[in-house]
C-alpha cells in the first residue's frame, strides 16, 4: 500500500496461534460431545470401540509423528540456508499426509463394506451407544482429515515460494505458520488416537 | 499534531485516492476506514431489511387470526428477521464497522495487523449473507425454525435450513477472522506511548469482545456442522433413535450463543464510555473499573449459558449454578452504569445528539438489564419462559443497548469519518421520536408477556388485542423516528457543512488528525502519546 512495509513476525505468528486456538476449540464440541456420550454408555462405547483397529489407527499416529517431524526439520534447514534440503523434507511431508489419507481410505472402506456408515441399516439395528460411538467416529476422523488435507496443501504452497525464492532464509514466517498448523493437525490426532482406538480396549 | 487540522473542504482525506478506479477502489483496498465503510453500509441495509421484516412481524400480530400472512410465513419471517439481526447486523455492527473504522487510529496505528485478511472477512460475511438471503427462495423455502435453529425441528422440516446452517458457518468464520485481526492489532500496532492504561475505553472493549470471537464462535461452526451432517449424512447425533441427544445441540448452541451476546453489547459499552467523557468534559471515572468490567464480562458471560435451558431438563443443582453465575454478569455489567453516571455527575453536559443515544442506552439497557434478572433467576423464569416478556427483554437490551449504541457511534463519528455534519435539531428531534416508539413497543410487549401471550405464534386470543395494537402502532411511531434519523444523518456526511479535525472537543487520537482523515490516518511521524484518553486538559481542550 505505501513505503512503510514493514513485516511484523511475532504479529503474524501471534495471529496463527490465535487462529490454532480456534481450531483447538472447533474440535473441542467434538470432544465434548465424546465425553458426555463415554459416560452416558461406557459399555457401548467399549464394544463399539473394539471394532477400530489399532494397528490402522498406530500406523498412522507414527506417520504424522514422523511428518511433523520433517516440518520441523526443514523449517531450520531454511533458516540456514539449505533450500533443496528444506524441499526435501516438505516432500516427505506431503508423501506422510498421502500415506495417512490413503491409509484412512482403507479403514473407512472396511467399516463402510461391514455396513458401518451414518445412516446405514446395519448400524440402526446396534444398541445406540454404538450408533453414537460410530457416528462421532466418522464425523471427528473426517474432520480431521480435512484439515490434514487442508495443511497439506499449505505446505504445498509454501514450497512453490520456497522454489520462488519469495519465501526465504530471512523471511519463513509462511513456512513457520503452516509448520504450526501442520503440527496442530498432528496434535488433534494425538488425542484422537487414544480416544477412539487404545482406551477402549 | 493540532497543527494538521484540515478542514474537508479542500482535503477529501482517505476518499481521495483509491488504488483501483470506481468502485474496485473500495471492495479491492485493503485500508481499514474503507473496509470500515463497507461494513457500515452493509450493515446498515441489513439492518433497514430486518426493520421491514419486524414491522410485517408486527402488522400480522395487529389483530387476531391471519392478518396478512398464514401461521408459515410467519414462522418463516420471524426467522429471517432474527437471522438478519443477529448474524447481520448486531454481531458486526459495531465491531466490524466502527471497530474497523475507528480502532486503529484510536492506538495511533496506520491498518490492522493483517489488512488483506480483513478485507477476506468482509467478503466472507457477504458470501454468508448471500447464501442467508438464498436459502429462502430456494431448497424447500425459507427457513422456520427460529435464529437458534434447535434439533429435533430443525433436522427434520423440510425447509432450507442446510444452507441457513452453511450461511451461519461462514459468518461466524468471518467475525473469527476480524476478532483475531483485532487482538492481534491491539498487542502489536500501538504507538510510542500508548500504554495499556492509555487505551482509550472503545478499543479496550473490542479487546475483550475479540476474545470472545476467538474462543466462543469456533463452538457455533462445530454446532451448524453437525446439524448439516444430521440433515445430510443423517449422523443423528442429535436424534434420540440413534442414542443422540438434542439437549446437547441446546448446549452447544448456547456455549456460543450466550458469549455472542456478549460480542454484541461490549462494544455498544465501548461506544458510550467514549462518548460519555467527551459530552460532560470529565476524564472517565474509574477508567480500570470498566477495563477490568469488560474483561470480567467476557470471562463471566461465558460460563453462564445454561440459563437459557432452565426449562429444558437440567438437574436442579445444574439450574441453580447456571442462575447463581447469571447473577455475577449483572455486576460488571452495573459497575460500567454507575462508573457512567459518576462520570457524568457535576460535568457541564453537552445535550448533543451523541449524548443522547448514549443516555438512552444506560436507560434501555439498565430496564432491559434488571428485566433480564428476572428471567435469570431461575423460579421467575419458568413463568414467563416463552412467553412475550422475553422478547420484550432483548429487544430492550439489543435493540435498546446495541442498537442505540450503533446510532449514538453514528452521529459521534461518522462526521469524523466523513469530514461534514449532519443538522443537529432534527437528529435531536427523531431521537425524541425513536424513544416514544421504542417505549411504546417493547414495554407493551413485556406488559403482554407477562399476561401469559407466548412468543412466535402468528395468532393470539381477543383479551391480548388492546396491547398487540399497542405495540403495533410502536412499531410505526419507531420506524418513523429511523427514517428522520437515517434521512438526516445521510443527507449530512453527503451534504452538510465540513466539520473541523475535532467538533465535538475529544482528547483521543482520532480527533488529532483531520476530518475525514487521510490514508495511512497519521503524518510522516508516527503520533506519540503523553497522556490518556480523556485527559482534555493535557490536550488542551479545557
Amino acid at each position: 500500500m505505501s513505503d512503510h512495509v514493514h513485516k511484523d513476525y511475532t504479529g503474524a505468528k501471534f495471529g496463527m496461534w490465535l487462529f490454532l486456538f480456534t481450531e483447538v476449540l472447533l474440535f473441542g464440541g467434538l470432544f465434548l460431545l465424546y465425553a458426555v456420550y463415554l459416560a452416558r454408555y461406557p459399555q457401548e462405547f467399549i464394544s463399539a470401540g473394539k471394532e477400530l483397529n489399532v494397528w490402522f489407527g498406530g500406523g498412522n499416529t507414527m506417520v504424522l509423528l514422523t511428518s511433523s517431524l520433517f516440518v520441523a526439520i526443514s523449517i531450520t534447514a531454511l533458516r540456514r540456508g539449505a533450500k533443496r534440503l528444506c524441499l526435501g523434507l516438505l516432500s516427505g511431508t506431503i508423501a506422510c499426509a498421502v500415506i495417512f489419507m490413503i491409509n484412512k481410505y482403507f479403514e473407512w472402506s472396511a467399516k463402510i463394506h461391514h455396513g458401518i456408515y451414518p445412516g446405514s441399516a446395519h448400524l440402526k439395528e446396534m444398541q445406540p451407544g454404538e450408533m453414537v460411538f460410530f457416528n462421532l467416529y466418522y464425523l471427528t476422523t473426517g474432520l480431521h482429515g480435512l484439515h490434514v488435507i487442508i495443511g497439506a496443501l499449505l505446505l504445498v504452497w509454501a514450497m512453490f515460494l520456497i522454489k520462488s525464492d519469495r519465501v526465504n532464509a530471512d523471511d519463513f514466517v509462511i513456512l513457520e505458520n503452516a509448520g504450526l498448523y501442520w503440527h496442530l493437525v498432528d496434535l488433534i490426532w494425538i488425542f484422537v488416537f487414544p480416544l477412539y482406538y487404545l482406551i477402549l480396549h | 499534531m493540532s497543527e494538521v487540522t484540515a478542514t474537508a473542504s479542500n482535503d477529501r482525506g482517505f476518499f481521495g485516492e483509491g488504488n483501483y478506479p470506481g468502485i474496485f477502489g473500495w471492495i479491492f483496498s485493503t485500508d481499514h476506514k474503507r473496509i470500515g465503510l463497507l461494513y457500515f453500509w452493509s450493515v446498515t441495509i441489513f439492518f433497514c431489511v430486518g426493520v421491514l421484516l419486524g414491522l410485517l412481524l408486527r402488522l400480522e400480530l395487529f389483530a387476531p387470526g391471519e392478518t396478512i400472512m398464514s401461521a408459515q410465513s410467519y414462522n418463516a419471517t420471524f426467522t429471517l428477521h432474527g437471522v438478519i439481526m443477529i448474524f447481520l447486523f448486531i454481531i458486526p455492527g459495531i465491531p466490524a464497522a466502527f471497530g474497523n473504522m475507528i480502532m486503529p487510529i484510536q492506538i495511533g496505528a496506520r491498518d490492522v495487523s493483517f489488512p488483506k485478511l480483513n478485507l477476506f472477512s468482509w467478503y466472507l460475511y457477504i458470501t454468508g449473507a448471500v447464501l442467508a438471503v438464498t436459502s429462502l427462495f430456494t431448497g424447500g423455502g425459507p427457513p422456520d425454525t427460529g435464529w437458534t435453529f434447535y434439533v429435533p425441528f430443525s433436522a427434520q422440516t423440510s425447509t432450507n435450513v442446510s444452507l441457513a446452517a452453511i450461511a451461519v458457518f461462514i459468518l461466524g468464520f468471518s467475525s473469527i477472522l476480524t476478532g483475531l485481526n483485532f487482538v492481534t492489532t491491539i498487542h502489536r500496532l500501538r504507538t510510542k506511548g500508548m500504554t495499556w492504561m492509555r487505551i482509550p475505553l472503545f478499543t479496550w472493549s473490542l479487546y475483550a469482545t475479540a476474545w470472545i470471537q476467538i474462543l466462543a464462535t469456533p463452538v457455533i461452526g462445530i454446532t451448524v456442522a453437525l446439524l448439516f451432517a444430521e440433515r445430510v449424512l443423517g449422523t443423528g447425533l442429535f436424534d434420540p433413535s440413534q442414542g443422540g441427544d438434542p439437549i446437547m445441540f441446546q448446549h452447544l448452541f448456547w456455549i456460543y450463543s450466550h458469549p455472542a451476546v456478549y460480542i454484541m453489547v461490549l462494544p455498544g459499552m465501548g461506544v458510550i464510555s467514549d462518548i460519555i467523557p467527551v459530552f460532560s468534559r470529565k476524564p472517565a471515572f474509574g477508567y480500570k473499573a470498566i477495563v477490568v468490567s469488560s474483561i470480567a464480562i467476557a470471562f463471566a458471560g461465558s460460563l453462564v449459558w445454561a440459563h437459557h435451558m432452565y426449562t429444558s431438563g437440567m438437574s436442579d443443582m445444574a439450574v441453580m449454578i447456571f442462575s447463581f453465575l447469571t447473577f455475577i454478569v449483572a455486576i460488571p455489567s452495573a459497575i460500567k452504569v454507575f462508573n457512567w453516571l459518576a462520570t457524568m455527575y457535576q460535568g457541564s453536559i453537552l445535550l448533543d445528539p451523541p449524548l443522547l443515544y448514549a443516555l438512552s442506552f444506560i436507560l434501555l439497557f439498565t430496564i432491559g438489564g434488571l428485566t433480564g434478572l428476572v428471567l435469570g433467576a431461575a423460579a421467575a423464569d419458568v413463568h414467563v419462559h416463552d412467553t412475550y416478556f422475553v422478547v420484550g427483554h432483548f429487544h430492550f437490551v439489543m435493540f435498546g443497548g446495541t442498537g442505540m449504541a450503533f446510532f449514538a457511534a453514528m452521529h459521534y463519528w461518522l462526521p469524523k469519518i466523513y469530514g461534514r455534519m449532519y443538522d443537529k435539531t432534527v437528529a435531536t428531534v427523531a431521537w425524541g421520536v425513536i424513544m416514544i416508539g421504542f417505549l411504546i413497543l417493547y414495554i407493551s410487549m413485556k406488559v403482554v408477556g407477562m399476561q401469559g401471550m407466548p412468543r412466535r405464534y402468528y395468532d393470539y386470543v381477543p383479551e391480548f388485542t388492546g396491547l398487540n395494537q399497542l405495540a403495533t402502532v410502536g412499531s410505526w411511531i419507531l420506524a418513523v423516528g429511523l427514517i428522520l434519523m437515517f434521512v438526516n444523518i445521510f443527507r449530512g456526511i453527503f451534504k452538510g457543512d465540513p466539520v473541523e479535525a475535532n467538533p465535538w472537543g475529544g482528547a483521543c487520537l482520532e480527533w488529532q488528525i483531520p476530518s475525514p482523515p487521510p490514508t495511512e490516518n497519521f503524518g510522516e511521524e508516527d503520533p506519540v502519546v503523553t497522556h490518556g484518553p480523556y485527559d482534555f486538559k493535557k490536550a488542551g481542550i479545557l
